[in-house]
């Protein structure tokens, strides 16, 4: 199966790889694997006081279709609000990337993880 | 006629892998192709159809993995095709570190061919951390599995999908290291 042309662009030079310090009160944290693959994904966003995503990261251990998915929504979320990135939708992920019907479960877990980051994030600061 | 009553086996998880095998070969040489020499056209293409199912259900039922699947896919949930993403954090953390695990074992892998002099001190250490890992996913992975068969033996279905999840990614992590080894 051929890689598209973004993907392999991801792939090859992801941005945003890394972690945050997951202790620190402005950075939330989310995980998420795909049974079916085996595939792990933890992305990290650093939100400040008005609820701006300043910055993400992300480690994925997958294929080259998982990682071009969270590379690519570490880059879509940044400078977004909580709410707007909540929006992010598999299939925008998918389109943009061209990734074949057997690949869409990658793009699943991408807006699965930006979704749980969002829910820590919540989570840590409710009440 | 599901894969447990192909073999008159009760539909449950426990078995007895080497009954299984020779079942299943008692059954594969009634449909063996010489017994159908002389028989109608008919009767070959069934006896074909009923090996291939046969060998089927045998692939499917010596896998305990896949043999919990198939429990859960006969009560009706079906996991061989969902997309659903698993989030526990806690069992993630631990695969993301079961990666870097075999990460660092890459590298070592690597290391031992090119620098003759300083990993390699220790001709062993390699093949020694490979063991090292392979023992412990095999007790993690074996511990998933206790709680699996209690899981099914309770018919706690929502449960078993849950282990049996897990267990496909130690499974993955499995096929790695087994990558890594080849690399020996």
């Amino acid at each position: 199966m051929a890689y598209s042309q973004k993907v392999i662009d991801h792939y090859e030079n992801p941005r945003n790889v890394g972690s945050f310090d997951k202790n620190d009160p402005s950075i939330a944290t989310g995980m998420v694997g795909a049974p079916a693959c085996g595939d792990v994904m933890k992305l990290q966003i650093k939100v400040n006081e008005q609820g701006i995503i300043e910055d993400a990261r992300f480690k994925t251990y997958g294929c080259g279709s998982a990682i071009a998915s969270s590379s690519l929504v570490t880059e879509w979320v940044k400078g977004k609000s909580l709410d707007e990135a909540a929006q992010l939708k598999n299939t925008q992920i998918a389109e943009e990337l061209a990734l074949p019907p057997v690949k869409i479960h990658c793009s699943i877990l991408a807006e699965d993880a930006i979704k749980a980051a969002i829910e820590d994030y919540k989570k840590k600061h409710a009440g | 006629m599901n894969h447990f009553e192909m073999f008159n086996l009760p539909v449950q998880f426990a078995l007895d892998s080497a009954d299984l095998q020779k079942r299943y070969r008692q059954l594969q040489q009634t449909l063996h192709p010489d017994r159908f020499a002389n028989a109608s056209e008919r009767d070959r293409l069934l006896a074909v159809q009923r090996s291939s199912q046969l060998n089927d259900a045998y692939s499917t039922l010596r896998e305990p993995l896949a043999r919990a699947e198939y429990l859960l896919h006969l009560q009706g949930i079906d996991l061989a095709h969902e997309q659903t993403t698993l989030r526990d954090p806690e069992f993630l953390m631990a695969q993301m570190e079961w990666r870097e695990r075999l990460e660092e074992l890459e590298q070592l892998l690597r290391g031992r061919h090119l620098s003759p002099d300083g990993l390699s001190a220790c001709p062993l250490a390699v093949p020694l951390a490979l063991e090292r890992a392979e023992k412990d996913l095999e007790a993690e992975a074996q511990q998933l599995f206790q709680q699996l068969e209690q899981a099914l033996a309770e018919q706690q279905y929502e449960a078993a999908a849950i282990l049996i999840r897990k267990l496909k990614f130690m499974a993955k992590l499995r096929i790695e290291l087994e990558g890594l080894e080849d690399q020996l």
